[in-house]
């Protein structure tokens, strides 16, 4: 087995509550490591307190062991995912599902002036006529926008 | 204990039980965009401490749940500030704008540590309370000149440091979080 199959296995595993990204377009898998029959995956929690960690841990090794070899899913709480680890194509498809991407981290980390301003682009129709309404929204991951323009409520995925 | 260990759940046991508090607004904050932010605050503080009991756990040889449930509540480490229930809103806000603060200098400190599993945590932990401060610091300058959460900032501000006690709302916290877990043998799953 190589690490390229690996790979395609895992970008099989949706995210539980985003079934339309994969871990792997979420960026959440950091490295793969196939040695003598065992799989070794390194993985990265998104927000620690998110419920779907669990059931993306579980689904990958499935994955993997329906590809024939032994597991080891080691969680990394360290701080190496961002929400810039998301890829292009995540990004696009979480857009496609209704849910604004997130914008690129800046090295001091969000400012509530930066979410009041416009610039946030509503992923139904592409204004930047969007106010913040909540910096918390369903999940975690995710603030509530209002688009002025659509007169639509819409999700943003948080930057962090 | 070891150095290590007991810093971790000092700081676990804060979020674990302000996480608790926070979610006591679920249904009854005074705006709708607050049982969401609240909830959702509680969710990550929850979470920050899983991740830090799971770091002394591995250290003391035992497991998260039983470091966040399985002790008696006067072993508990957490500061007096998150263990006061808290039914107004104005002393809650008062509350989350001081340990934001308070943690914010924390996070800090951690990130610099020489400690690469603590520092790592800690960074993404403040990842997370970005958000935590932004929010508290919005009620902060919506309410900084109300007599009464000024008030609550005085009544509240000696408690920050205080970890040699703990008051009687704790233990009433504790019977209700580990009721399930002690209705069962240990072990049971659901």
């Amino acid at each position: 087995m190589t690490e390229a199959e690996v790979w395609k296995a895992l970008a099989g595993v949706p995210d539980p509550e985003i079934p339309v990204i994969s871990v792997v377009d979420l960026g959440v898998v950091r490295a793969v490591r196939v040695e003598d029959g065992h799989v070794h995956v390194e993985f990265t929690p998104t927000f620690l307190g998110c419920p779907a960690l669990e059931a993306m841990r579980s689904q990958m090794a499935e994955r993997i062991a329906e590809l024939g070899a032994e597991p080891e899913v080691e969680v990394v709480l360290d701080d190496s995912w961002s929400t810039d680890r998301i890829t292009p194509e995540g990004r696009e498809k979480l857009r496609r599902a209704g849910f604004a991407p997130p914008t690129p981290r800046s090295p001091e980390g969000p400012q509530l002036v930066q979410l009041q301003a416009n610039g946030f682009r509503c992923p139904y129709c592409g204004s930047r006529e969007t106010t913040l309404e909540n910096i918390f929204g369903p999940t975690p991951c995710r603030s509530l926008r209002y688009c002025r323009d659509c007169r639509q409520p819409f999700e943003q995925f948080k930057t962090i | 204990m070891q150095a290590r260990a007991e810093l971790l759940l000092e700081i676990a046991d804060d979020e674990l039980i302000l996480g608790w508090r926070d979610s006591e607004w679920t249904g009854v904050a005074p705006l709708l965009e607050e049982d969401v932010a609240f909830s959702s605050i509680a969710q990550n503080e929850i979470g920050h401490a899983r991740a830090l009991y799971e770091l002394a756990a591995r250290d003391l040889g035992t497991s998260a749940d039983e470091l966040a449930f399985d002790r008696r509540p006067e072993e508990y480490r957490c500061s007096e500030l998150v263990d006061r229930r808290l039914p107004e809103w104005e002393r809650t806000i008062a509350r989350h704008v001081l340990y934001e603060r308070a943690d914010a200098e924390r996070l800090e400190r951690l990130k610099a540590s020489e400690d690469d599993e603590v520092a790592g945590l800690a960074a993404k932990i403040d990842r997370e309370e970005a958000y935590h401060r932004l929010h508290a610091e919005m009620w902060h300058e919506r309410l900084k000149e109300e007599p009464r959460y000024r008030a609550a900032l005085e009544e509240l501000r000696p408690l920050v440091d205080r970890r040699d006690g703990h008051s009687p709302d704790l233990t009433a916290l504790w019977e209700e979080m580990t009721s399930v877990r002690r209705s069962q043998p240990a072990g049971t799953t659901w």
